[in-house]
């Protein structure tokens, strides 16, 4: 492997793993769900990216035949590119699956802020905020202020 | 700075170690090179025919593989159109484009059409394919939905298209399970390798992916869109 290779493929991978360490980071610590999916996006992104570096070898070129004669230097493997095709169109539906559903969530509650969301969800249903376990109904109240004050 | 942020950055960072790890044994190079995908490309130009080596990675090897993407996609597709629901047909429209943009959409639509089919037709020559030449058919359709929202798609024709085209993919691969002994197997030789008649029933095959993502997206975007209008 020479070193230009090495060089490709180290800045390659490395940027994919950013890229999906991004996306986890902005799906754990965002609120907001139209930023949670785009933490998704950001990591199918970057999961793409791995695959296609896997594949990729210093100098080759696309595995397609020019006049129906193999080309005379190396191709690429051709596995990671099928897959990633497909990865691609699944993501896409995916995130227009999850667009739906966020604009479902937004027409019943008004709000996108998954701890509001939380709140509401939990005052609708009588049950506790952290675990979603119904309270007993021998409590005294509604059980809501338990619920809200036991919040961290 | 509160807790949940902590606990990310430091579940990040952790994750961060434990994948940068694994850069060192992606580096040995014999992960890559040899076995499966050295074999595809030595033998895929005689045994399939097509000249775009992942075309046969897609449909002929791996055929089963793209009928299950295509199902999720369908899933997908149908779940989003259930949880989006029929727009009532008295609600307001987005207001309409104006001239610039009605020309426009007007221009491109043949030159979408012509493009989307080229590429799909194509898909065992060139780089693309039934799924990139589909979202460009889709592009075509859902341009003038947008410089015209008051005139939507016809989902009933949409949804008959997608059902045709999974269904002849399903044929072409029940055609080979009886005449050959292997769902999906290719039909019809390989041809020369290169001409545009080739490659036996694959062209076929793409041409049905294309049209059935082609119809699926544009019913996609098309009900994300009437939902926008709808409040």
């Amino acid at each position: 492997m020479t070193e230009e290779t090495t060089l490709v493929d180290f800045i390659s991978y490395v940027g994919a793993i950013s890229l999906i360490l991004l996306g986890i980071f902005a799906m754990v610590t965002f609120r907001h769900l139209i930023r949670i999916i785009f933490g998704l996006m950001l990591l199918e992104a970057g999961v793409n990216l791995f695959l296609i570096t896997i594949g990729y070898r210093g100098g080759a070129v696309a595995p397609i035949l020019v006049n129906g004669e193999l080309p005379t230097a190396a191709m690429v493997d051709p596995i990671p590119q099928a897959l990633v095709l497909t990865a691609i169109v699944i993501g896409v539906g995916v995130q227009a699956l999850a667009l739906a559903l966020v604009i479902k969530t937004y027409k019943a509650y008004g709000t996108l802020d998954t701890q509001i969301l939380a709140q509401k969800i939990a005052e609708e249903t009588g049950t506790k905020l952290i675990d979603g376990i119904p309270t007993p109904i021998s409590d005294t109240g509604t059980g809501l202020e338990e619920s809200l004050s036991t919040k961290p | 700075m509160n807790f949940r942020e902590i606990s990310g950055l430091i579940f990040i960072v952790g994750l961060g170690l434990l994948l940068f790890a694994l850069l060192k044994i992606l580096f040995v190079e014999q992960l890559v090179t040899g076995g499966i995908g050295a074999n595809i490309l030595a033998t895929a130009p005689e045994e399939v025919g097509t000249a775009n080596i992942v075309t046969s990675v897609l449909l002929a090897y791996r055929g089963l593989d793209t009928l299950g993407e295509l199902t999720i996609l369908f899933v997908a597709a149908t779940a989003a159109g259930l949880v989006l629901g029929q727009r009532s047909s008295d609600a307001k429209h987005d207001p309409d484009a104006g001239f610039i943009l009605h020309s426009a959409a007007d221009v491109l639509f043949p030159f979408l059409i012509l493009l989307g089919a080229y590429i799909i037709l194509h898909g065992h020559l060139t780089p693309g394919g039934g799924f990139q030449g589909g979202a460009i058919l889709a592009a075509a359709f859902f341009i003038p939905i947008l410089a015209s929202p008051a005139s939507p798609l016809n989902h009933r024709v949409s949804s008959a298209i997608e059902g045709f085209a999974g269904a002849a993919f399903i044929l072409i691969g029940l055609f080979g399970l009886f005449g050959k002994g292997d769902f999906l197997a290719p039909l019809f030789g390989t041809g020369e390798v290169g001409n545009l008649f080739s490659a036996g029933s694959l062209p076929l095959l793409y041409l049905a992916v294309g049209l059935k993502v082609g119809a699926e997206l544009a019913g996609l975007l098309a009900h994300l869109h009437e939902t926008e209008a709808n409040d």
